[in-house]
């Protein structure tokens, strides 16, 4: 690992004012929550900050797990575990709590915190080995060993032909499906919400730059809003090992339903094989106002896959996501809610 | 870098290099062996350590951002002291061939035990995913943590 400078901030205020310290872009500064993708990134050599801010004093002010009827507000030192086990979570947001139980594993998620989680890097492994010479990800202009190499575990939607990379967590996908928005603190000092969506870019050209955040981008806090539909919400993961393993394809699904199982509003996020967090308005738009049954949710899972490129080995995914969504609709649908 | 570390209930004044990891302090500065080093990677568990009372992978946690006290398996029981119900468990139900993996399962499925995530074979199992066993002596593992588990309770009781 290349020699650092460590930094401890007491409180936000201060973990900006350190990262602003260090001339930015390229990552050259960091800040370390968990620390779980961080560390093992800069063992790889794939990660190279050269000053480590320390946030996790930050826990006592953006660590409260907060659920009124406006919606759920989750700071952003809350470590996957607390979340997953919040009862408050568990009853009124299953697609969270799920989202994050099924993440990782359950040391990870004890040490893992939520903006770290959403911020996780890919795991193509041309992009995590750096003997291989093509990743537009880690160097721009260099390449993508993965369009014509082992790739049966990325992205089949919102790629490029200059990266086909999977975004590999789950949360997020249950955040983008809920419209969730994310508070930003900069090192100006003036804070800001941005709807979760946008926080991830589009891989297009420039696969390396993968969040709408400046340099020094500090993430305080989720807000999830209250609905109808959270509470018959779900996250169906599909893996290749039965725990403890990144999704081949996952839904993130929430339904509003009436009482003879009219879809009022459906609420869907896809994962595993999309270049980014993933709503499929697309899918959403073809069950509003339909009953649910296994035509109309076949329906919007061809929707949802119909812009799918696929790469040989990853061809299997748009079928595998068509029936994981369909699944996941199904089972929502006959949730019994309290 | 000058850290003060707690382990096992005693504190440490160490000069460390800022890249260590929890890991390598505790097996290379402080001769503490019995967490074990896998993949080094936080995908194995044989780390595993306790860091007021949450498990953590100690291959992926700065030596020098530790806050909180410690516990690793030599922190378990005193010398000539009885075991902890979980390696009394261990011991009782066969749950290791090799070994490698054992300080690990035992200080993660006395987490395990902790957190409230025994209640089943079942859920012992989702909530043990993340140590690793090549002799694969998982059925004697969750064997073990169910009968410490009833131990472990008991004695919660009595105090």
């Amino acid at each position: 690992m290349r020699p650092f400078i460590l930094d401890h901030a007491p409180n936000a205020a201060a973990a900006l004012q350190l990262a602003a310290m260090t001339p930015s872009g390229d990552g050259r500064v960091q800040y370390l929550a968990g620390g779980t993708q961080l560390l093992d990134l800069m063992k790889l050599d794939v990660m190279r900050p050269e000053r480590l801010v320390n946030i996790n004093a930050l826990r006592r002010d953006h660590g409260q797990i907060n659920a009124d009827s406006h919606g759920l507000t989750l700071g952003a030192l809350v470590r996957m575990a607390d979340a997953a086990d919040h009862p408050r979570i568990r009853q009124d947001y299953p697609v969270i709590a799920e989202s994050l139980w099924m993440a990782a594993s359950p040391q990870l998620r004890s040490m893992a915190s939520l903006a770290g989680n959403v911020l996780q890097r890919t795991r193509c492994n041309y992009f995590r080995d750096t003997s291989w010479g093509g990743c537009n990800k880690r160097r721009l202009g260099s390449g993508c060993a993965a369009l014509d190499g082992v790739n049966r575990r990325l992205a089949v939607l919102g790629v490029s032909e200059h990266c086909i990379a999977n975004y590999p967590g789950d949360f997020a996908n249950a955040l983008v499906a809920l419209d969730a928005e994310v508070e930003i603190a900069a090192t100006d000092g003036s804070r800001r919400w941005l709807v979760f969506e946008d926080l991830h870019r589009p891989p297009a050209d420039t696969p390396h730059i993968e969040t709408t955040l400046a340099p020094g981008d500090l993430i305080t806090a989720f807000h999830v809003p209250a609905g109808p539909w959270t509470r018959r919400s779900l996250y169906l993961k599909i893996r290749d090992r039965a725990s403890y393993d990144f999704a081949l394809a996952s839904a993130a699904v929430a339904l509003d339903l009436t009482p003879c199982g009219v879809v009022k509003v459906a609420r869907i996020g896809i994962g595993g094989l999309t270049a980014r967090p993933w709503r499929s308005h697309e899918a959403e738009a073809i069950l509003t106002g339909r009953n649910l049954d296994e035509a109309s949710a076949e329906e919007a899972a061809e929707a949802a896959f119909a812009a799918s490129v696929t790469h040989g080995q990853n061809s299997f995914k748009p079928e595998l996501g068509r029936r994981t969504l369909v699944r996941a609709l199904l089972e929502a649908k006959a949730m019994e809610i309290s | 870098m000058d850290v003060n570390l707690t382990v096992n209930g005693s504190v440490h004044h160490l000069t460390i290099d800022v890249r260590m990891a929890l890991l390598d302090v505790l097996r290379e500065r402080l001769g503490l062996t019995g967490t074990k080093k896998g993949c080094d990677q936080g995908q194995c568990g044989a780390c595993t350590v306790l860091i007021d009372g949450r498990r953590v992978l100690s291959c992926l946690v700065l030596a020098a951002a530790v806050e909180g006290g410690v516990t690793t398996i030599e922190g378990l029981s005193g010398e000539g002291a009885p075991l902890h119900p979980m390696q009394d468990a261990f011991l009782q139900c066969d749950a290791f061939q090799c070994g490698y993996c054992t300080p690990g399962q035992i200080l993660s499925a006395i987490a395990c035990v902790t957190e409230g995530h025994a209640g089943s074979e079942h859920e012992i199992r989702e909530y043990m995913s993340g140590n690793l066993c090549r002799c694969a002596a998982y059925p004697n593992i969750v064997k073990a943590i169910l009968q410490a588990k009833a131990k472990m309770q008991a004695t919660a009781e009595d105090v």
